[in-house]
């Protein structure tokens, strides 16, 4: 809880994103890089606590600058970290695949955290398939401690074969607490001086090639050492003639579903520890491999000609539950008629959903709400703005991926669709990957208009400072960048800055704008009230003599505007931010400053 | 012997730091303890659940469908929603509060007008008491989380008393702690 450092104890009460932070410090990390992303976020906001004692963290723009970052770090000879959830990746991906070539000095950890469920994730990928695809090792704790254990001895294997090595988690992992045994005081960081070496850093193909070779050498010594390693080890029943295969914290859901099981909890389960799993399957009658995500383990020990049962049982999506499991259970022994786990009483059936909203007070409402004047085609981005896809404002019709707000906007325009297309990406989306799609706008002659949701802080991940608030992750003031001066760099001459809350105004401009025969970008500007922790102004109320329940302000989809009972709505005082946008919205004057209610009587 | 505690509630209750409080408590009564948030976008006024594992070996942090032995909720709708997480002859806390979510606000939903014989028939061992008016009532409405975690404190017997105190003291701000100290023995005394 505290921002204090605590003394190194000898057992700690810490999540797995914490035990990950703690462990890279006490492995003497030099260099920490990374951008926000749900379920990785907390690691570098714990490590970050470190940088008094000497660890270098930032957020990057975006993960791969992040990852070549640290790979700079690392040939100069720092240990370095990296994380990012499961699609920063995808970003990070081209730097992924040569690193594992040129190699590294000082150990290279990527901390890719998945998100089976996707509880707050786009999709479900499964990042093993990038461990095999980069012939790099990748290592799963299933708890707290194996966060700790396991993290200090990816630095060691990074270390040992010069390699990046993955470290990949789940939500369930990240966010589950656990007892940790912390080492007492931390190894010391790596000198640093780069040495130059050519063939070796600079993949060119006559160098490449070779390196390639290297690359397949190292697989097979990886293999060995991973058949022998600690972190692949057997649990619950040993001697069972029933054999489980499993990773991550799915094991652990195994061994306390099916107790009568031998599991075989891989934590390092690529390069395939072949010899390991022909000696476990020996002399077991049935053999399953539980995997949660991809059958990647089920597929490799079948090549191995290993008879087990993997995807036929468990499912291919979703989160891998311990209830999930006790399904697996019924399946493997129909013969014991195990009854089915109780189910929602009907007391529970028809309760209202809770789903995620745009809290009070939230700028994006007032975007989102002026955008419901148009008849035009939005292609939103990823961030609290995604939510502007839900009733009642309805305003998102794409969502893809980090920055394709602005080139799907692009693209359908080019493409003719006969609606004007409006793109939208956040502020630090548009840092993280926005920049190149107005690039594209603007250089190829498009006409759509482009907005940015600038709040003025990465948001949806828990407040991240970014390259435009003027703040580093370390606490430091420093260079804000301009969003309009970089897009006036870019050539739009178009650009303007619009408060969301202003609802005439905005609406006004973004008809302006619409209309423009050359691309423009409005920048929606306004701080989150979360985050500067105050009311924007005077908590609003709703007349209830003036009040025609026409309904208008609902419509701009205000948790605070409450319809409970009869026709006309009221606002909670408690939740109501003050931020104004609904007495704009109403036409009858009825919503008004609680103060001003006051002095009338 | 495993123990297994279900918390719910609502995005800003504080669900989390109850169940930092109980962790913490059974790690300092010297049990093996797991435990399991939901973060993401239940912070924007979703539904939240945590869950906490202790005794001889806690390994799988989640909590199967009659699993848990003590159910806690800070919101009454919340409590329904789990019901079925409870063991057979568990108890569960329930807080008398209604937290209307935006779909009922919106006039797309209706919120249950009879949760309290609902409760009642679902949970044979109910604790219901409207802990946010209790908190207002010791001055400040945030605590209704730590008064019932005192609640949960009376009935999860493997921690002593003293070590609660400790955990209580441990899991909040200095300046917080007097207050956050009176709520639990408050709620432990219920």
């Amino acid at each position: 809880m505290g921002a204090e450092i605590e003394e190194p104890a000898s057992v700690t009460l810490l999540s797995g994103n914490e035990a990950i932070a703690h462990s890279a410090y006490a492995s003497g990390v030099g260099t920490a890089f990374g951008y926000p992303g749900t379920p990785s976020t907390e690691i570098l906001e714990e490590l970050v606590k470190f940088s008094p004692l000497g660890v270098y963290c930032e957020w990057s723009p975006n993960e791969k600058v992040a990852l070549e970052a640290a790979a700079g770090a690392s040939v100069a000879g720092a240990r370095s970290l990296v994380t990012m959830k499961l699609v920063g990746l995808n970003v990070a991906a081209d730097p992924l695949m040569t690193l594992s070539y040129t190699g590294v000095c000082g150990g290279l950890v990527i901390v890719v955290a998945d998100d089976p469920g996707q509880d707050s994730s786009q999709t479900e990928q499964d990042t093993r398939h990038y461990a095999r695809l980069a012939k790099v090792p990748v290592l799963e704790p299933g708890n707290a401690e194996e966060a700790y254990d396991f993290t200090a001895e990816a630095f060691e294997i990074s270390e040992r074969y010069r390699c990046p090595v993955i470290l990949r988690t789940t939500t369930c992992v990240s966010h589950s607490r656990g007892l940790v045994r912390e080492r007492k005081s931390p190894r010391a960081a790596n000198a640093v001086a780069f040495e130059r070496n050519v063939e070796q850093f600079v993949p060119l193909p006559v160098w490449g090639r070779k390196l390639r070779v290297k690359v397949e050498e190292r697989l097979d010594a990886q293999a060995a050492d991973a058949a022998r390693s600690a972190l692949n080890r057997v649990i619950g029943a040993q001697d069972s003639r029933l054999g489980i295969i499993s990773h991550g914290v799915t094991a652990y859901h195994c061994a306390e579903v099916i107790p009568e099981a031998a599991v075989l909890k891989t934590g390092w389960g690529f390069p395939f520890p072949d010899e390991l799993f022909i000696s476990f399957a020996r002399g077991k009658d049935r053999l399953i491999v539980v995997e949660e995500g991809d059958p990647i383990l089920e597929e490799h020990v079948k090549s191995l000609g290993l008879a087990c049962e993997g995807k036929g049982l468990v499912p291919r999506c979703g989160e891998i539950t311990p209830s999930v499991i006790y399904g697996v259970k019924r399946r493997i022994f129909p013969e014991r008629e195990l009854p089915e786990l109780p189910a929602p009483p009907p007391e529970a059936q028809g309760l209202p959903s809770r789903p995620p909203m745009l809290c009070p007070g939230c700028p994006h409402r007032g975007m989102f709400y002026a955008l419901t004047h148009f008849d035009v085609v939005v292609c939103g981005d990823i961030g609290c703005y995604s939510l502007g896809v839900f009733p009642p404002l309805n305003r998102t019709d794409t969502i893809l991926c980090m920055g394709a707000g602005f080139t799907m906007a692009h693209g359908m325009q080019k493409a003719g669709e006969k609606r004007p297309v409006v793109g939208i990406v956040g502020d630090s989306t548009f840092f993280h990957s926005g920049i190149t799609g107005l690039l594209d706008v603007v250089y190829n002659k498009g006409i759509s208009t482009l907005i940015v949701a600038d709040n003025r802080i990465t948001a949806m991940t828990g407040h991240q400072e970014h390259p435009g608030t003027g703040i580093t992750l370390m606490g430091e003031a420093t260079k804000q960048a301009s969003i309009e001066a970089v897009a006036r760099a870019c050539g739009i001459d178009r650009i303007r800055v619009c408060s969301p809350y202003d609802q005439k105004g905005f609406t006004e401009a973004l008809r302006e704008e619409l209309a423009a025969e050359e691309p423009s970008l409005i920048i929606s500007r306004a701080p989150c009230p979360l985050h500067v922790k105050r009311r924007l102004g005077p908590v609003r109320m709703i007349l209830q003599d003036v009040c025609k329940g026409c309904g208008a302000c609902l419509k701009c989809g205000c948790p605070a505007i409450e319809l409970t009972g009869g026709k006309k709505p009221k606002i909670n005082p408690v939740a109501c931010m003050g931020c104004s946008l609904c007495s704009g919205i109403c036409r009858f004057g009825a919503i008004v400053p609680v103060q001003e209610d006051v002095q009338r009587r | 012997m495993n123990v297994s505690v279900l918390l719910t509630g609502v995005g800003g209750q504080g669900i989390l730091l109850a169940a930092k409080i109980i962790a913490l408590a059974a790690k300092e009564a010297g049990w093996s303890v797991c435990s399991n948030e939901t973060h993401g976008m239940a912070q924007r006024g979703g539904s939240v659940r945590a869950q906490i594992k202790f005794g001889d070996a806690a390994h799988s942090p989640l909590i199967m469908e009659g699993g848990a032995d003590v159910l806690a909720a800070l919101e009454h709708i919340e409590a329904l929603r789990c019901a079925h997480y409870l063991k057979r002859g568990g108890l569960a806390v329930v807080s008398a509060q209604s937290l209307v979510p935006v779909t009922v606000s919106s006039g797309a939903a209706e919120y249950p007008g009879d949760v309290p014989e609902r409760l009642a028939r679902v949970f044979p061992r109910l604790v219901y008491r409207d802990y946010a008016a209790d908190a207002a009532g010791l001055g400040d409405a945030r605590l209704a989380n730590t008064i019932m975690v005192g609640v949960l404190s009376a009935e999860i017997k493997q921690i002593p008393y003293e070590t609660w105190r400790r955990a209580v003291e441990l899991s909040v701000k200095k300046d917080f702690a007097e207050r956050n100290l009176a709520a639990f023995d408050f709620g432990r005394g219920l």
